[in-house]
């Protein structure tokens, strides 16, 4: 076996690696994320779950291997009856951010199509939907990043809003050791300790301190005017909401020191290039849209987005979470990151897909609300879920789980046996990142080219397979191999934001990936798509005013610390696959409660205590770790195990319907 | 349901919205004796400090009132309250009837009663502001002085702004220490010291007796030289209004737990408002009353139960966060502090039961967020009271010397390498970071550890030196 260039399965940064002989991994040096030859201990080990015998290999029909006809005629069969009882919307599909471009596409098509349903969503309204709202708001575009991560070294400075790079994708950090880098975070993280300055907020307040320090840029004079002329529209409201949020007022709120605030203003106005990116710690909030707003509001008065050196970026997390979200899993997209309620989309979609227009259902929705609705009156009745694990990685998870035991039909596609798989009805195995070929669209807008390394054990299929086979019962004829999806996939989105038409196997492999937009084979893609004009009708980006509000759970008297929730390095989302892998397990064994040592005291743990944290969802127990990096008044928990999520607070965002993961209010007691 | 608004200064305006924010459909009139959009009073002594302009203080666009169904008259003053029959008649004589009315009056500037005040100017609203940035142009180009009368928060503020404006400027305040209401008294003493340092000449103690052409008289007969004299004496509720439709006024206008007055359709919020036998002249309150009666109006429930005051001076230069009862003696409480007044730094916390109930930080401090944020949640206190003080105290970093690092430390993070592996792996054989990586790939991830793993395999080989 010769080596086969790949990506890693893991996060957004895709980094490039080889897979050789004896399925030895090797980091790439051609793929700019990780060009230096990095790879952390999540990639490393990758390699492992390919044969260390966690992997399902045959069908499951409640809980006993079957063939893969019986397993399938049941499912198709089960949905059809469904279905007709209960309307083609009694059928829900959950999608996940893992999936390749192929598979997304694929399973959009699969909803709309061959089950005529509109209720279909996926988790990566968990990952990025609010950084999404805010720029499709400002910009007219959602890509990600909207330049090559190799523009970030030359910077001066970086301001990183809830992200900690530095344990969920360490080699970013490589791109970081130029510019001062200023990060807001309620913890001191492995990111915040590598920062120049480290903005340390309450939970839940981070939209209040993008206010105060857009405030300070307004009244130091250092809003870029030529270019908040030349380029925006809408700033001078802006300029008034921002009346109500002068700096003294966002200290007592946040706790963040007014001199804090400035030194970080003037840094980021004072120097030729910055950037100002956003991570979950930001987003994901009932306000999450608002405070990537008031982000970008800040950096468009600095005048940083559009020009080459400098801009604005959400980093996204999910290994395809951006191209996830481009092709129609989502619940009101079609492929081309085009509206599924824009009557040009869907007759564009329907022509590709051989269907009339109108048969293209509408709108379903949103992931936490198909969740909830689960096995209720007017309620999906049967669940087909892929590449997702809610059981452990949705909010409320507890309320998530009695939702899914309420339904008729559970069918999941798996390749271990996780949460929620063990809850279906129907298990179908299906290949993993290394046995299989298709297309992950990085955290830069960049699409890639994963490459079937290995061959799946005996009895294993893909996902798109299973689609077809599935849709071949009830009456339609689906593509299965990922080059042919692909090109259905690039006519779909020809014409569409997201446009995918120039983009082939062999240009991805000739030139290292390929930036969207991409409208002909000829184009040399868009590394940075602003530079000219942005993708609204007139070309300016958009002031968009808002307001900072409370958390949808404040601390109070019965629950009086808050909550929140994080990564660890050695673990990926709900832990499905890295819980799997002994080097991971030992790095990060199990979940844990990080707290100050004050708090600790006030309430008489010890370090390596088992501590109770309950919220008004639900109760968890973990092993306290004490720490002086975080605040007084927060404990963390990691949610790669089962816990974390049960306490959560299923609050959503109105514009993104992001739930509400980074802050709930919790008492926490050692556990007697 | 009519809603009638009488003040749109901060606490008019903002009820207004958050009315309107809970009620799309409630018809709401809001009139204001100022002729301008409603504008942030907080700001103002930036506007004259010139670190922000007039037009950037604006709360709402003139457009906001249309846009959101409200009915707005600017320069329109009340004269009077038809209690009878509910309506509110204007100086103009238009009537304007309510269901339900909200008194958001504010409060005017004390003009102390001393021969020639008429030559000051108070510093009060946005037009003081501008006549006062006028007239401090004319002096500074003229090459003459200022004097501010009054030494609380808009007193120092004023002096500080014009001291910045490069006018020389004298304060002169009647009690023995500036801001004493907030301060104790090394506190004001130390403050003062920084004013100085800055331009500001301050004169504590004396009592202005008269306003001449040339400065401001002394009660001991002295003149303080100025040609440009500020007044900034406190302010005065407005209850003329309430008092005359026969409503409870005290210092200001009697309000319960919803923000009523003693006639259920008419309620206060604001500086012109007493709640329990307090009147607040912060925003911070005013805004607290706003939302609370605003959810009252439409029908919900809330209650105000005042509110935890914390002074924060505005002015370069001058880092003051001042809450609570700072003036409490080592008798009553317990008393931290810490002063080095060379620096200009003064710390103070006042503890009771285990909680802050006040505080004083003078001099730029990475602590007040987090003190701010203790004393307005009442919560409990850690017992390592100089941690609170100096932040960072505690977590100062760990030696890494390679020699001290233990066995067991973490070195990778991103690839789970502790210092006895690399010690294993350079025991093995290798001698550099390469070879290192290599056998446990540390340093492979994020990169930040390779000075960390360089460190120690260059110890390790020292060492091994030196054994030979």
């Amino acid at each position: 076996m010769t080596a086969t260039k790949t990506h890693c399965p893991y996060c957004a940064l895709q980094c490039g690696m080889e897979i050789g002989p004896g399925l030895t991994i090797t980091p790439r040096t051609d793929i700019p994320a990780n060009a230096s030859g990095a790879l952390c201990q999540k990639g490393w080990t990758a390699g492992e779950l390919l044969t260390n015998g966690e992997r399902l290999t045959s069908p499951l029909l409640h809980g006993e291997p079957v063939e893969w006809d019986v397993a399938l005629d049941y499912v198709a069969s089960r949905l059809s009856a469904i279905r007709s009882e209960h309307g083609p919307d009694a059928v829900a599909v959950f999608g996940g951010g893992g999936l390749t471009n192929e598979k997304a596409y694929s399973l959009g098509k699969f909803a709309r199509v061959a089950l005529g349903t509109s209720q279909i969503d996926y988790n990566g309204r968990f990952c990025m939907s609010s950084a999404a709202a805010a720029s499709l708001k400002a910009f007219g575009m959602d890509r990600g990043m909207p330049f090559p991560i190799t523009d970030l070294a030359d910077a001066d400075v970086v301001l990183l809003a809830g992200g900690n790079v530095a344990e969920t994708m360490p080699p970013f950090v490589r791109h970081l050791t130029g510019p001062r880098m200023i990060v807001i975070d309620p913890r001191r993280t492995q990111t915040a300790k590598l920062a120049w300055l480290h903005l340390q907020p309450t939970p839940g307040t981070d939209l209040a301190l993008a206010l105060g320090m857009l405030h300070l840029a307004i009244a130091d004079e250092l809003v870029d005017e030529a270019y908040v002329a030349a380029r925006t529209t809408g700033f001078d409201e802006v300029r008034t909401s921002l009346a109500s949020w002068w700096p003294e007022r966002v200290e007592r709120i946040t706790g963040v020191p007014v001199h804090q605030m400035r030194q970080a203003v003037r840094a980021l106005a004072a120097v030729g290039k910055a950037y100002i990116l956003t991570g979950r710690g930001a987003e994901q909030h009932s306000k999450g849209t608002d405070t990537v707003s008031a982000f970008i509001n800040l950096a468009l008065a600095l005048g940083l987005p559009g020009v080459h050196g400098s801009g604005y970026g959400c980093v996204t997390g999910q290994g395809n979470g951006q191209g996830g979200r481009e092709h129609g899993q989502k619940a009101d997209q079609l492929p081309g990151y085009r509206k599924i309620d824009d009557p040009a989309a869907r007759e564009h979609v329907a022509g590709v897909w051989g269907v009339p227009a109108a048969d293209i259902p509408g709108p379903g929705r949103s992931a936490y609300e198909l969740l909830d609705a689960l096995g209720t009156p007017g309620g999906p009745r049967a669940l087909m879920l892929f590449g997702s694990n809610p059981i452990i990685s949705a909010p409320a998870a507890e309320h998530v789980a009695e939702r899914i035991a309420a339904l008729d039909l559970l069918v999941t596609c798996d390749f271990v046996m996780s949460e929620t798989a063990a809850l279906a009805d129907v298990v179908f195995p299906v290949t993993q990142w290394a046995e299989e070929s298709g297309t992950m669209t990085n955290l830069e807008g960049r699409v890639l080219l994963r490459r079937r390394a290995v061959a799946p054990p005996e009895g294993v299929r893909s996902d798109l397979d299973v689609i077809a086979a599935l849709s071949e019962r009830l009456g339609h004829h689906f593509e299965t191999e990922p080059v042919r999806v692909f090109d259905e996939l690039r006519r779909a989105s020809q014409g569409g934001p997201a446009d995918y038409s120039g983009i082939t196997y062999e240009r991805i492999a000739d030139e290292t990936g390929v930036f969207w937009p991409c409208p002909s084979t000829e184009h040399p893609g868009t590394p940075r798509p602003f530079l000219d004009s942005f993708a609204t009708p007139d070309g300016r980006a958009r002031f968009v005013p808002v307001q900072h509000r409370p958390p949808a759970e404040e601390i109070d008297a019965d629950y009086p610390v808050y909550l929140s929730t994080g990564r660890v390095l050695a673990h990926y989302q709900s832990g499905a696959q890295t819980r799997r892998i002994a080097a991971l397990v030992q790095a990060a064994p199990e979940p844990f409660v990080e707290l100050h040592p004050d708090l600790a005291e006030q309430l008489d743990i010890a370090p390596g205590d088992v501590v109770r944290v309950s919220s008004r969802r639900g109760e968890s127990k973990a092993v306290a770790r004490i720490s002086d990096a975080i605040r007084r008044d927060t404990v963390f928990m990691p949610f790669h195990w089962e816990g974390a999520n049960r306490l959560t607070n299923p609050a959503l965002d109105p514009t993104s319907r992001m739930p509400e993961f980074k802050i709930c209010a919790v008492r926490v007691e050692r556990d007697s | 349901m009519r809603l009638v608004v009488v003040g749109n200064g901060m606490a008019g305006s903002r009820l207004v919205s958050e009315v309107r924010t809970r009620d799309p459909h409630m018809k709401i009139t809001i009139l204001g004796a100022e002729t301008c959009q409603p504008y942030n009073r907080v700001l103002l002594s930036n506007v004259l400090a010139g670190s922000s302009r007039p037009e950037q203080v604006r709360l709402l666009d003139a457009s906001w009132y249309e846009s959101h169904d409200v009915t707005a008259a600017f320069g329109s003053t009340v004269a009077h309250i038809d209690r009878e029959t509910r309506h509110v008649v204007t100086e103009d004589g238009r009537r304007e009837p309510y269901d339900l009315l909200v008194l958001a009056t504010g409060s005017d500037a004390i003009v102390p009663p001393i021969p020639g005040v008429e030559r000051a100017i108070p510093f009060r609203t946005l037009d003081d502001c501008e006549r006062i940035m006028d007239s401090a142009d004319q002096a500074h180009a003229a090459g003459q002085r200022a004097v501010v009368i009054g030494g609380g928060l808009l007193g120092i503020e004023a002096a500080r702004g014009l001291a910045g404006r490069g006018l020389p400027v004298t304060l002169v305040h009647l009690a023995g220490h500036l801001m004493e209401r907030q301060l104790d008294v090394e506190a004001g003493e130390v403050l003062g010291e920084t004013l100085a340092g800055l331009g500001v000449d301050i004169r504590t103690g004396v009592s202005a007796a008269g306003v001449e052409a040339d400065g401001v008289r002394l009660t001991d007969g002295e003149l303080i030289e100025g040609d440009l004299v500020i007044l900034a004496c406190g302010v005065r509720p407005v209850t003329k209004l309430a008092a005359e439709a026969g409503l409870e006024v005290r210092r200001g206008v009697v309000v319960d737990d919803e923000l009523r007055t003693d006639d259920p359709s008419i309620f206060a919020i604001g500086e012109c408002a007493e709640h329990a036998g307090t009147v607040y002249g912060l925003v911070a309150p005013a805004w607290e009353q706003a939302t609370v009666a605003a959810d009252v109006i439409t029908g919900g429930k809330a209650l105000y139960r005042g509110s935890r005051l914390v002074t924060r001076l505005k002015a370069k230069s001058v880092e003051l966060a001042a809450m609570g009862e700072t003036q409490l003696g080592e008798e009553h409480a317990e008393v931290v502090r810490f002063s080095h007044r060379a620096r200009g730094t003064y710390r103070k916390l006042v503890i009771r039961d285990g909680r802050l109930v006040g505080a004083i930080l003078l001099g730029e401090s990475d602590a007040v967020g987090t003190l701010t944020q203790l004393f307005d949640r009442g919560g409990p206190l850690p017992g390592d009271r100089a941690g609170l003080l100096f932040p960072g105290l505690s977590s100062a970093p760990v030696a890494d010397s390679p020699t001290l690092i233990p066995d067991a430390a973490k070195i990778c993070q991103c690839n789970n390498v502790t210092k006895g592996q690399i010690r294993a792996c350079w025991e093995a054989g290798a001698r550099d970071v390469a070879g290192v990586a290599a056998a446990t790939r540390a340093t492979t991830g994020c990169g930040t550890c390779r000075d960390a793993v360089e460190g120690i395999v260059g110890w390790l080989c020292e060492q091994e030196g030196i054994s030979v």
